[in-house]
């Protein structure tokens, strides 16, 4: 009732009447048309391994082809990469941001895989939290480059999802509007999907994943967005070719076997993702993205610093400076341990240096001792030696002396003075 | 490794086919329909809208915001009597109604403001205006800072004031000017000729320049400013409009038989002045402007101007660092 609905939007106001047409009716229309002054701006981030068509959906979708070369296997790691367009269609501009993930699953230790996408959705929240906490600010003229949608990529494999997508949904999950699409569906027969989309979604529910879900409180689309919750994760086939089948040009993909066409519903679910992503709930995901995954980024990352609500008597204050204080203070922190731990990096280093210093000390005087002993010895044995050689001198003169004494008893007594030598000598 | 490089360089993409308009064409995408996506999701949430209203009391301010919104939202019809006396002080009552129209809802708010230039002394008689005004943009900006956020910030902030020239014929008040001159840095000044059946054709027009000059003179701008306007498409639209400002206005909330036709007017015994006639009086101009064509305007300047430059000013007052309370120990460990 309109009662209610005044309570709802008044908090305890009155519905009165009018009398007569006012006019602002046309609120809706100034609001619209403001918008239409300023653009609109979209960004999609796609998930997914290489190879799975990635570019080739986003050229199907947006009807343009986009720039960019075909990534190889080989990436060392995960990287993001960006695009921004400007599209135009009837009176609207649309600035669409296109981020897709570069060697996404193709390293041999994929551990780590999900952290770059992770940094990057945060890092574009970081970027508007920070421009909102400026002091003079100009958000009404801000290049958002939140990621409005992520569609991630599920490859065709027919059985369930992998280990890598449970991981990385899940992180992404309370940070982004995931719509997960089965990429190249052509390979996959109609009944092997119906079993595989039923495997899908019922992994995603045991584990927890919040996947985006089609909004259904306005009753002008809760019918369709409630259909169409049904058939996630949408099976897409993307092709900028065309060809012709009867008498019109069509998008498609040529087989020996048949012609796939993209934009019939009973080949593949692209018509309905574009339905669903595009023409019927491009505004709720803008919406969901700022009302919720950036309002909780925001209430995180201001807890974290410590920040608590104030109570309605005392002043607000600005968080960014508050923020750079904190940070200041940090880092003073961090500096003051540096400092602590320098010092006592030197102390350590003179205390080393104080027993190296002893021990050469000890060394230098064991060395000494030694040499002296060595000294000592060898003048032992120069002392020793010089007796022997004195004793050998003196035995030489002994028997010098003695041989002349022979010598000179034989000249004087012949032989019996050797007689009486040798008896002598007996 | 990641790289965290979103590149916002603006590359133009080549399209394949023409984009067309129609759905059957050949690429035709769908960027369009965020159009009605986002106008339905406006309806939905329903729209407000305060509008304060100030001058001397007998100027027929409660009467003209009848008119213009064609229902009883003013003080006057909710349980105001006529032999109320005069405040001794200016007072500030605010009354809030919803209305619908074609499907769209709207929250109006009426700021009244009685006992404005009644008095003898009259010196300041603007403060506790201004006073209500920031009160209502330190409340927005409470609610703003806060780490759990409402979905939706209530917004009580003064869109637009409509300041009431009493229709002497001679020039503005020392009153009018000053009241403009401090209130016109914080909100939507918008000044209308009150009264305006009292003057001929030409004491009007004469009056208006007068008015405008004087305004000019004082460094007073008046929405829509100079200052706001986006384009060239904007200055043309508002320069035709600063023109022809001041409006000078009759309300009436009685209906009266002319040619056969039901319109509001005021009787008297020369002739029946038509409300709505733009040759009698330019109500329906005011009407147009604040309500079918500059009304969401009016709530975006004081959005992203208004309010921008007193939260800026009130961030760097405070320093940027959180207030010392003394009331409890809770509080004052809250914030660091």
């Amino acid at each position: 009732t309109a009662a209610a609905d005044g309570a709802a939007l008044g908090e305890g106001c009155r519905t009165v009447p009018l009398s007569g047409h006012v006019g602002f009716d046309s609120l809706p229309d100034q609001l619209v048309n403001k918008s239409v002054n300023h653009g609109f701006c979209f960004n999609i981030l796609c998930v997914g391994e290489t190879g799975l068509g990635k570019s080739t959906l986003m050229d199907t979708l947006f009807n343009t082809k986009f720039e960019g070369d075909p990534a190889s296997h080989s990436q060392p790691g995960v990287q993001l990469k960006s695009n921004t367009y400007d599209l135009q269609e009837s009176n609207v501009n649309l600035k669409l941001t296109i981020v897709s993930t570069v060697g996404f699953g193709d390293q041999i230790n994929k551990e780590d895989s999900y952290k770059p996408i992770v940094e990057f959705i945060d890092a574009q929240f970081e970027a508007y939290l920070q421009e909102e906490l400026k002091i003079k600010r100009v958000l009404h003229n801000y290049h958002d480059t939140r990621i409005h949608a992520c569609l991630y990529f599920i490859a065709p494999t027919g059985h369930s999802l992998k280990s890598l997508d449970l991981v990385t949904m899940k992180k992404l999950d309370s940070k982004v509007n995931i719509i997960p699409i089965i990429a190249k569906s052509d390979a996959i027969s109609k009944s092997e999907l119906t079993k595989f989309k039923i495997k899908i979604t019922s992994e995603l529910v045991s584990n927890g994943v919040q996947i985006y879900q089609f909004p259904t409180d306005d009753e002008s689309v809760a019918e369709i967005n409630g259909t169409m919750n049904a058939h996630l994760p949408f099976a897409v086939i993307g092709s900028t070719e065309e060809l012709k089948i009867g008498n019109k040009m069509m998008k498609a993909r040529q087989y020996p076997w048949g012609t796939v066409q993209v934009e019939n519903e009973t080949h593949c679910d692209f018509v309905k993702l574009r339905e669903m992503l595009i023409r019927v709930n491009m505004e709720d995901l803008r919406e969901q993205t700022h009302t919720r995954h950036y309002e909780l980024y925001r209430r995180c990352k201001l807890e974290e610093m410590g920040f608590k609500d104030t109570d309605p008597d005392s002043k607000p204050f600005s968080l960014q400076e508050t923020y750079e204080a904190k940070r200041n203070e940090f880092l003073g922190e961090l500096q003051k341990k540096e400092e602590a731990m320098r010092q006592m990096f030197v102390q350590r280093v003179k205390e080393k240096e104080a027993e190296l210093k002893e021990a050469e000390k000890e060394l230098h005087e064991k060395f000494d001792r030694l040499k002296k002993l060595h000294q000592d010895e060898k003048k032992k044995l120069e002392d020793k030696k010089k007796s022997l050689d004195d004793e050998v001198n003196a035995f030489k003169q002994r028997k010098t002396a003695a041989e002349l004494l022979q010598s000179q008893a034989q000249q004087a007594g012949g032989s019996q003075t050797l007689k009486r030598d040798k008896e002598r000598k007996k | 490794m990641s790289e965290l490089v979103p590149e916002p360089r603006q590359k133009p993409a080549v399209p394949m086919k023409p984009m067309g308009i129609n759905a059957n064409l050949l690429g035709y995408i769908g960027i369009d329909t965020i159009i009605e996506q986002m106008r339905k999701k406006t309806m939905k949430t329903g729209f407000d809208f305060n509008i304060m209203v100030v001058g001397q009391s007998g100027l027929g301010k409660s009467t003209l915001v009848n008119t213009l919104f064609k229902s009883q939202v003013s003080r006057k019809s909710s349980g105001w009597n006529r032999e109320e006396k005069i405040p001794k002080t200016v007072e500030i009552k605010a009354i809030g109604h919803v209305i619908e129209e074609g499907g769209v809802k709207m929250k109006l708010t009426v700021i009244d403001t009685p006992g404005f230039g009644d008095q003898i002394n009259n010196e300041n008689c603007w403060e506790p205006i201004e006073k209500y005004i920031n009160e209502q943009y330190e409340k927005f900006l409470k609610e703003e800072v806060n780490i759990a956020r409402k979905k939706r910030i209530p917004d009580t902030r003064v869109h637009c004031c409509l300041y009431f020239i009493s229709p002497t014929g001679h020039s503005l008040r020392p009153l009018d000017l000053e009241f403009m001159k401090h209130l016109s840095k914080v909100v939507n000044i918008i000044p209308v000729i009150a009264k305006a059946d009292t003057m001929t054709l030409e004491e009007k027009t004469e009056f208006k320049q007068r008015v405008r000059k004087e305004l000019e003179v004082n460094g007073i701008e008046f929405y829509p400013q100079k200052e706001f306007d986006e384009d060239l498409e904007d200055k043309t639209e508002n320069d035709k409009i600063r023109e022809s400002m001041p409006f000078a206005v009759v309300g009436s909330d009685k209906e009266y038989q002319v040619n056969g036709k039901r319109v509001l007017g005021r009787k008297t015994p020369w002739g029946i002045i038509e409300v709505e006639n733009l040759t009698h009086c330019e109500f329906a101009l005011l009407r147009d402007f604040v309500i079918r064509t500059h009304l969401q305007d009016l709530k975006e300047v004081t959005h992203n101007i208004h309010y921008e430059t007193y939260r800026a000013k009130r961030l760097n007052d405070n320093g940027g660092l959180p207030p010392m309370t003394v009331e409890t120990e809770e509080n004052h460990e809250s914030n660091l």
